[in-house]
């Protein structure tokens, strides 16, 4: 019983040992870094272009960012489906379903409590949220 | 080979799980136990983001964010931060090769984008400030100090963190307690990096376009 299948750490990549087709660490983290800046770049075009319409520059750049994420956890954090990484995977998808609970709810929440609000009927809709 | 083929042919005698193995060594709880730590963080992070998304429009008739952000210096924060995380990628592949130059190498880059990263931020808060736009004027600004200024706080202890850890591999050498934190500390500055990647797009990159 010399070699015992356990999690991984999170953040620490296969070894080489056990795996000689898997791409040097090296390559790994140049190819996130490259990804992650072109992902930024295009993100920062997507922002000052005018060639996109206008009401879906935020929804693209929530998509931009969301993707930015994932090549993050992929490549530097080496966040992988395989089954020795099981836990670090179970614990990140808890954590972003309460980052989803907790951003959507407030934003959800706060937009209807606004709407509601009892304002005299003269006063414009800016003065609800300007304070 | 189809996946599932290949998982059917390893002897499962061979490999017992991880419940018939016993305890799983110190690296992994301990990598482990600073991963839930930094999911607890971000979700601190996500209640600041929420703030900031449902006060943003609330200028009480000061600056918007259109008015202050200046997107050059965002753009050199962010190259700062990405090749920060970068490099102390590079770093932790060093510690893992017990290579010291390369590991003091890696160390000093990762710390003087992150200090250029740093100053950067403080001076852009700075002139916010001078021209009136501290936190108490309105609550976006409110907000946006808060989010900005708790990144920038954790990028701040990520530096003290990394000197820490410098002092602690020349001391010490890689011993195994010394390489468990700098796993640690490299899941926190690449998890700092993420953030980031929030803080740009929300506030920064959704404030100039709108």
């Amino acid at each position: 019983m010399t070699e015992v299948r356990h999690e991984r750490a999170p953040g620490d990549r296969p070894s080489r040992e056990m795996n000689e087709s898997a791409p040097s660490e090296f390559l790994v983290y140049t190819i996130g870094l490259v990804v992650a800046v072109l992902l930024t770049a295009t993100s920062f075009w997507t922002a000052n272009t005018t060639l996109l319409w206008s009401g879906g520059v935020v929804l693209g750049l929530a998509v931009l960012a969301i993707a930015q994420m994932g090549i993050h956890l992929v490549f530097f954090l080496h966040i992988s489906s395989g089954p020795e990484s099981t836990n670090n995977v179970l614990a990140l998808a808890f954590g972003a379903l309460i980052v989803f609970v907790v951003i959507a709810g407030t934003m959800w929440i706060v937009a209807d409590m606004n709407t509601n609000m009892m304002m005299p009927s003269g006063a414009p809709m800016s003065m609800r949220m300007q304070h | 080979m189809n996946i599932a083929v290949a998982i059917d042919q390893i002897p499962q005698e061979a490999l017992p799980s991880a419940s018939e193995a016993g305890p799983a060594p110190k690296r992994i709880v301990v990598a482990f136990g600073f991963w839930i730590f930094l999911l607890s963080d971000i979700v601190m992070f996500a209640a600041l983001f929420a703030s900031y998304a449902v006060l943003v429009r609330s200028t009480a008739g000061g600056p918007t964010g259109a008015q202050l952000f200046n997107q050059t210096t965002v753009a050199i924060e962010t190259a700062c931060l990405l090749f920060s995380s970068y490099t102390c990628g590079l770093m932790s592949l060093a510690v893992n090769s017990r290579r010291y130059l390369r590991t003091y190498l890696g160390a000093l880059i990762t710390f003087a984008l992150g200090a250029i990263f740093l100053g950067l931020e403080i001076r852009e808060f700075l002139s916010m400030i001078a021209i009136g736009a501290a936190p108490q004027r309105s609550a976006f600004l409110s907000a946006f100090f808060t989010l900005v200024g708790c990144h920038g706080l954790h990028v701040a202890l990520g530096l003290i963190w990394l000197t820490v850890m410098m002092v602690q591999v020349a001391v010490f050498g890689f011993a195994a307690r010394v390489q468990h934190r700098l796993l640690c500390f490299s899941l926190f500055w690449h998890a700092l990096d993420i953030v980031w990647v929030g803080v740009l797009t929300v506030v920064y990159l959704m404030g100039v376009s709108s």
